[in-house]
């Protein structure tokens, strides 16, 4: 049994050991905004974080997050409605499919938290994540939106 | 056993449609829903069905003035529900902010055979490669089957939305104005519809369509109501946003992977990596030694893994060392396919060369392509009592029953399709590439009653695609003394219909000769985004570049001079080059190149502004993109598709291969196929140009002349001609 905090309450799972963070998200605990795209880290689409860094969920062993804190989508916004860069997203009406959407929110809004007014090779440097349908135009439209306006939010 | 089925899933037949819709006689009111408009000569409706949530047609209107559409198509990022929902409300004079999208069930009775026969026959459409492959498949009757259903081919808006829900939105508000005709007492020609209202202005009375819906719903279903002039629309053409946005920003929209069931297993699966392979042999032992699995399925070409969860069946199958045989195939490789494909070119060899003052040759490839979409394919299946359920995304559910059906062994009506959000399609999810729900069928056959749920890795999502073909084609042109074009001609490996729409040039060439040769054939292949466009609007517009020139002349000015009968080509070509500021100096160090290719519909020019890396790699800075789609409906999603597709048509440009070794496709996961992300995607500006022509395609006409102007500016850039696929520097 591993126990850590996942968005904000306690959370315990019984998986094997080495079972991707990811899987564990997804079938154990049952939030499935959390994706499976490649299952190497090679496209950000499990983006979460772990005590307020952005990881690729797939490639981390449930065993190594013992005792921190996960968020996932879906407790990104925490009391609020949505997070602002949920918002920026809404406002530039970014997704398409939407599948890669949730790690990309989740990997944009870490490097915010990090670093407020990112530039654009700072921005295009974090954020490696794969968008099949193309959205990239809109993603750095929403985050343009909110660099400069960065209020202290949470990770 | 109907009656059964029928009680515990909410669902019935056709036969109690038509049925109720003869006693209703054109319209039902319901409990507490609200009143059902059926379009034109449709009148299937349902019998008591408002509490379960199952709505048969395309409008429901409540008694508190909510209206739904229902839309028969699916949702993967191309915005076709909101786009068709608006095209209804116009026409319904809907107030926007009262409407509700939904997607439709996907059952028989919303395949609308008339509303495509009309499609048919007004636009005079042809019918495209993917619909012959499946047209092959004998499950059901065409009208079926294309139904409003299928998700594909960028039809939704300019078919199912310019056709259908225009048709449908018009006659529900004809039965409104007459049933406020009735209420008021009043000349129907005196009523008018606004903003979810009939209106008396004579009198200052007024009745919101939920309290006229009812007694809307006793009038007869006219059978050609007026529609509406572009003049006269309100919303359509204004930027609206997307009802599935957010649900997709807070993760909680359902796409086929997340599908959580009860007591449901997880099934990883490994196929014969050589097309056509079969299972010999595999030791479950590993497998079933570990913690968590279930069984290891046998199927004819595969072996799958059943665990408590997916990442134990993943590890149970990597665990296996499963034999197959190579299907005689086994020594294939690109170096050999590229041979064939020469080969069958070499049979058909080309006239004499007309007399002229120059004549160019040359031969382009492009190679086999995976779809990859993000989500991997997967499905979940439950057989329970002679039924079987899929949850699964796909472009087209009512044929996806159909596989389904057939791989349970059981009928059609026992087949319930559970469409889910798509992760993605391009292609990949339309018919004749459902594999991957007919191997969930038969691994759940196994678990039965338990629900299983099958996903591919990435590594099997990308070796076992429906590829974009591996395509040939060779070129020669003849250019007078004056450096006219006087002749064309070319020869390609391709036998789809589409191919020889996409590969003759539009352009006024008084000797054009155009010819395919049946294609050599390993990896199977189906609709790749843009289909024959891909390949043909690179081939086109990359020879048209080489003899413009080889003529000496600038190549907007060569093309537009040869579109003399096509002003709408000729309108976007000049377009395009004017918002690239074409014929002013480039930024140091960078060119530009050009290209315009119709597809689906719609015709799209991009001018490419293209540089190099430091280290030497592609880079391609800018795109302007003039598009004639007839008109956008909803423009700011027009523009989303438009700067999606040229992403797209740079990662297949700059990146893409499939590749065969050993019988194989090579690649296997995002690093052996890389894609552009947000350090290397170009900046798209995006004009549409409306000439008055009907509504095109959206979701494909993006794609295609995105690779021929990066290979062109690469031409004034570096000197070199690429002429294959994806472009590489010497």
């Amino acid at each position: 049994m591993i126990d850590f905090t996942l968005n904000g309450g306690p959370a315990s799972v019984d998986v094997a050991p080495g079972t991707p963070l990811l899987w564990a998200i997804r079938e154990q605990a049952g939030l499935t905004g959390t994706k499976f795209g490649c299952g190497i880290g090679a496209c950000g689409a499990c983006t979460v974080h772990v005590d307020g860094v952005a990881v690729r969920s797939c490639s981390v062993p449930v065993e190594s997050i013992a005792g921190r804190a996960v968020t996932t989508i879906e407790g990104l916004a925490g009391s609020e409605e949505l997070h602002r860069v949920q918002r920026a997203w809404i406002e530039q009406q970014v997704p398409q499919c939407g599948y890669c959407q949730s790690g990309m929110i989740m990997a944009v809004s870490a490097l915010l938290e990090d670093n407020p007014t990112p530039s654009d090779e700072e921005i295009t440097t974090a954020i490696t994540n794969i968008c099949r349908c193309g959205t990239y135009q809109r993603i750095l439209a929403a985050i343009h939106s909110l660099v400069g306006t960065a209020e202290v939010s949470r990770g | 056993m109907a009656e059964e089925k029928k009680r515990r899933f909410g669902k019935w037949t056709r036969r109690a449609f038509i049925g109720a819709g003869s006693v209703a006689g054109g319209g039902l009111v319901l409990g507490v829903g609200g009143v059902m408009f059926a379009p034109n000569r449709l009148k299937y409706l349902p019998e008591g069905a408002a509490g379960e949530g199952h709505l048969t047609t395309w409008i429901k209107i409540s008694p508190d003035n909510q209206t739904t559409v229902l839309i028969p198509h699916c949702e993967m990022g191309q915005g076709a529900l909101t786009g068709l929902g608006m095209l209804l409300a116009e026409e319904l004079d809907a107030d926007w902010s009262l409407v509700r999208i939904e997607q439709a069930p996907s059952e028989d009775v919303y395949a609308n055979g008339y509303v495509v026969r009309a499609f048919l026959e007004e636009s005079g459409f042809a019918v495209p490669g993917w619909l012959e492959r499946a047209l092959d498949y004998g499950a059901f009757k065409m009208a079926d089957f294309v139904g409003l259903q299928v998700t594909g081919g960028s039809t939704s808006t300019r078919g199912t939305g310019a056709f259908g829900m225009r048709l449908a939105g018009a006659s529900a508000k004809a039965m409104l104005l007459e049933a406020g005709a009735e209420q008021f007492g009043v000349p129907i020609e005196e009523l008018t519809a606004r903003d979810s209202h009939v209106v008396h202005e004579a009198s200052g009375r007024r009745a919101t369509f939920g309290e006229l819906a009812n007694l809307a719903g006793t009038m007869g279903v006219p059978r050609r109501p007026t529609l509406k002039t572009r003049e006269q629309y309100r919303l359509v053409g204004t930027s609206r946003n997307r009802a599935d946005i957010p649900s997709k920003v807070q993760g909680q929209a359902q796409y086929g992977i997340d599908v959580v069931l009860p007591d449901m297993l997880y099934a990883a699966i490994m196929r014969a990596p050589v097309p056509g392979g079969q299972l010999t042999s595999v030791d479950p032992a590993p497998a079933k030694a570990m913690a968590g699995v279930r069984e290891v399925v046998v199927l004819p070409d595969a072996v799958a893994v059943v665990a408590d969860g997916y990442w134990q069946a993943q590890q149970g199958l990597n665990a296996l060392s499963p034999q197959f045989t190579d299907a005689g195939v086994g020594g294939v490789d690109t170096a050999a396919i590229r041979g064939m494909h020469a080969a069958a070119l070499d049979t058909e060899a080309m006239d004499a060369a007309p007399a002229g003052a120059r004549t160019i040759e040359a031969e382009y490839t492009v190679p086999y392509l995976a779809h990859v979409t993000m989500e991997p394919m997967c499905a979940t299946v439950r057989l329970t009592d002679g039924l079987c359920e899929v949850w699964a995304g796909t472009q087209d559910p009512l044929s996806s029953r159909g596989v389904a059906a057939e791989a349970a062994g059981l009928d059609r009506d026992a087949v319930i399709i559970h469409n889910q959000q798509l992760g993605g399609g391009f292609g990949r999810r339309l018919p004749g590439t459902y594999d991957y729900i007919e191997q969930a069928v038969q691994v759940a056959k196994s678990f039965s009653p338990r629900p299983v749920k099958l996903i591919w890795s990435r590594e099997e999502d990308m070796r076992h695609g429906y590829y974009r073909p591996f395509v040939m084609s060779r070129f020669r042109g003849t250019l007078d003394d004056q450096g006219r074009l006087v002749s064309w001609a070319s020869r390609f490996t391709g036998s789809r219909f589409g191919d020889m729409v996409a590969a003759r040039p539009h352009y006024a060439i008084d000797d054009t000769a155009v010819r395919a040769v049946a294609p050599p054939e390993h990896l199977r292949t189906g609709a790749w985004r843009s289909v024959a466009a891909s390949q043909h609007g690179f081939f086109v517009e990359s020879f048209i570049d080489e003899l413009a020139h080889a003529a000496g002349r600038d190549p907007v000015e060569f093309r537009s001079e040869l579109l003399e009968e096509e002003p709408r080509h000729r309108a976007v070509l000049e377009r395009a080059a004017q918002m690239a500021d074409w014929g002013t100096r480039p930024p140091e160090g960078r060119a530009r190149g050009v290209a315009v290719v119709e597809s689906f519909g719609s015709i799209v020019a991009q001018v490419a502004e293209v540089g190099l890396d430091a280290d030497g790699a592609i880079r391609v800075y800018r795109v302007d993109a003039a598009v004639d789609c007839g008109f956008a409906v909803n423009p700011q999603q027009a523009m989303a598709q438009i700067q999606g597709g040229v992403v797209f048509g740079l990662s297949a440009a700059l990146y893409h291969q499939i590749t065969v070794r050993d019988g194989a496709v090579e690649q296997r996961n995002f690093p052996d196929y890389q894609m552009v992300r947000l350090a290397n995607a170009p900046h798209v500006n995006v004009e549409f140009v409306d000439n008055g022509g009907p509504i095109g395609g959206l979701g494909e006409p993006g794609v295609p002349p995105v690779a021929p102007a990066v290979a062109n500016a690469l031409f004034v850039l570096t000197g070199q001609r690429l002429r294959s696929l994806p472009l590489t520097l010497a």
